[in-house]
C-alpha cells in the first residue's frame, strides 16, 4: 500500500460559478421555475392587495368628504373608527399566512424535487456549501423577481378596484408613502421569507448522505 | 507485495426498520489491487450495492472500516470526503444520474470546476474527454435529447474527466440494450488499461465477466466467492453452474 498523504479539504467553488450554475438551472428549467414563480406572485399580490387597499381607503375616510363618506358607506366602511378596524387586521394576517404558506410550498416542491440532483453533485465532490449557495441564488433570483411582480400586480389591482368603487377621489388622496411603505413590507416578506424556505430544505438536503439523497424517489 | 488500492475491513451495514434489523452486509472483508477490473455479483438484496455505496464513500458502514491508498475513511470530515469523491473516485450510475437541466459538456465540466478549475478550463477538458468517448458531436445537447448509451456515455466522461484512481459502476449496463451495454463495458475496459484505473461494478451482466479480471460474489451480506477472471467457467446462463439471479 502507498505512503498514507494527507487528504486536503475541498477547493471552494467561487459564487460567479455558483451564480451561473443557479443561472442556467432557471433558465433551463423555466416553466418549472415559473410555476415556483406564480405561487410567490400570488401570495405577494394577496398581501399586497390587502396592504394598499387598506391604505387608500383610510386616506378616503381622512378626506372627510361627504360624497366619499356615502361612496363608503355603501361599500361598508366604518367611517367613524379611526385607523384599520379589526376585519381588515384580520384579512391582512390571513393574507400573510396565505402568502407564507404558498411561498413555503413553492420552495419546499423546487428543492424536494431534486434531492436527487443534489446527491449527485455530492458524489461529484460538491460540498454541502456549494449546495446551499447555489439555492440561496436560485431561490434569491426567483423569490425577489416573483416577490417584485406580486406586488406591481397586487397595487394594481388595489387602485383597479378602489377607482371602480370609489372614482377619481382615490387619485385626490391618494396616499403615496403609505402604499410605498405597503410595497416595500410585501418585497421585504416575499424575499425573506422565499430565501427562508429553500435554504432550509436546501441545508437539509445538502447534509446527507449522498446515497440517501440518491434513494430519494421523484 | 500487492498494491492495494481499496481495503474494506469487516463491514458491516445494519438497517433499522421499525422493530427489526436488517443486515446488509456482515463483516464483508475485502482488498482490491490498483489497476484491477472488479466485477462485484449477487442476486438482488445480497448487499452488493451497499458494499459498493460504502467503500466508494458515498455512505457510512455500521461498523467496519474502508482504507483507500491507505487513509481510513472514517478519519475524514466532510470537506475532505468530497475531494476524496472529487478527486479518487468516478462513480456511474444505472439510470446515468446527469443533471437533466444541463447540457452533456456542463453535466462533465461542473465535475472538472469541483476539482478547482475555472469554468473555461473545465470546459476545455471536458469537451477533449467526451470527444474521447465518442461524443464530440452531442456537447451541447442536454440528457433528455440523448439515447440511453450516450447519456451513460457522458456519465463515463463525467466520471474520467478529473482523472480518478477508482472508478465506480453500478449496475452500469442495467437500462441498456444489449449491443450498446457490450459498447459500455468495451469503453470501461479501454478506458482501464489506457489510463491504468481501477474499475469496480455492481452487476448482474455476465458480459462484464469477460472484461474482469476479479469477480467477488457477494451472498447474504457476506462474500462467498473471490476468482480470477480464468478460474470462472461461463455458461450460456450459468456461472460455475450456478444460475443468476
Amino acid at each position: 500500500m502507498n505512503a498514507t498523504k494527507a487528504i486536503p479539504l475541498q477547493t471552494k467553488v467561487p459564487w460567479m460559478v455558483v451564480f451561473s450554475v443557479s443561472w442556467g438551472s432557471l433558465r433551463r428549467r423555466i416553466f418549472r421555475s415559473l410555476i415556483t414563480m406564480i405561487g410567490v406572485v400570488l401570495g405577494i399580490a394577496f398581501l399586497t392587495y390587502m396592504l394598499v387597499n387598506d391604505s387608500i381607503i383610510r386616506a378616503l375616510v381622512a378626506m372627510k368628504d361627504n360624497a366619499v363618506n356615502v361612496l363608503l358607506q355603501k361599500a361598508g366602511v366604518d367611517i367613524l373608527q379611526s385607523g384599520t378596524d379589526t376585519m381588515m387586521l384580520l384579512l391582512i394576517g390571513l393574507s400573510l399566512l396565505t402568502c407564507l404558506v404558498g411561498i413555503v410550498n413553492a420552495m419546499l416542491m423546487s428543492v424536494a424535487e431534486r434531492i436527487k440532483e443534489i446527491g449527485t453533485l455530492k458524489c461529484l465532490g460538491a460540498e454541502d456549501s456549494f449546495i446551499v449557495r447555489t439555492y440561496f441564488v436560485e431561490s434569491s433570483l426567483q423569490g425577489v423577481l416573483g416577490t417584485a411582480c406580486g406586488a406591481l400586480a397586487g397595487l394594481l389591482v388595489g387602485i383597479a378596484v378602489n377607482v371602480v368603487g370609489y372614482g377619481g377621489f382615490v387619485f385626490h388622496a391618494f396616499p403615496w408613502l403609505a402604499v410605498a411603505r405597503a410595497e416595500l413590507l410585501a418585497f421585504l416578506i416575499g424575499s425573506i421569507m422565499s430565501v427562508m424556505a429553500s435554504i432550509a430544505p436546501a441545508y437539509w438536503a445538502a447534509r446527507k448522505q449522498p446515497v440517501d439523497a440518491m434513494r430519494v424517489e421523484e | 507485495m500487492a498494491d492495494v488500492i481499496l481495503k474494506a475491513q469487516n463491514l458491516s451495514k445494519v438497517y433499522t426498520m421499525g422493530a427489526e434489523k436488517v443486515y446488509a452486509l456482515k463483516g464483508v472483508s475485502l482488498d482490491i489491487i490498483r489497476g484491477d477490473y472488479v466485477s462485484i455479483m449477487g442476486p438482488s438484496g445480497s448487499g452488493k450495492s451497499t458494499f459498493f455505496n460504502i467503500v466508494g464513500g458515498l455512505d457510512k458502514p455500521t461498523e467496519g472500516e474502508v482504507f483507500m491508498d491507505g487513509q481510513r475513511f472514517g478519519d475524514l470530515n466532510s470537506s475532505q470526503m468530497a475531494w476524496v469523491r472529487c478527486h479518487k473516485v468516478g462513480y456511474i450510475f444505472q439510470s446515468f444520474n446527469l443533471i437533466p437541466s444541463m447540457t452533456a459538456l456542463e453535466n462533465v465540466s461542473i465535475a472538472r470546476i469541483f476539482s478547482g478549475l475555472t469554468p473555461s478550463e473545465a470546459r476545455k477538458d471536458a469537451t477533449a474527454v467526451l470527444e474521447q468517448v465518442g461524443l464530440g458531436h452531442r456537447l451541447h445537447h442536454i440528457p433528455a435529447e440523448l439515447s440511453g448509451g450516450q447519456q451513460q456515455r457522458v456519465a463515463i466522461a463525467r466520471a474520467l474527466v478529473n482523472r480518478p484512481e477508482v472508478i465506480l459502476a453500478d449496475e452500469p449496463t442495467g437500462n441498456l440494450d444489449l449491443r450498446t451495454g457490450e459498447e459500455i463495458i468495451n469503453l470501461l475496459g479501454k478506458m482501464q488499461k489506457e489510463m491504468n484505473i481501477t474499475v469496480i461494478t455492481a452487476t448482474h451482466d455476465m458480459k462484464m465477466l469477460s472484461a474482469s479480471d476479479v469477480v467477488v460474489w457477494i451472498q447474504d451480506g457476506q462474500v462467498a466467492r473471490i476468482a480470477n477472471r480464468d478460474e470462472v467457467k461461463i455458461e450460456v446462463g450459468t456461472i460455475d453452474g450456478n444460475t443468476l439471479a
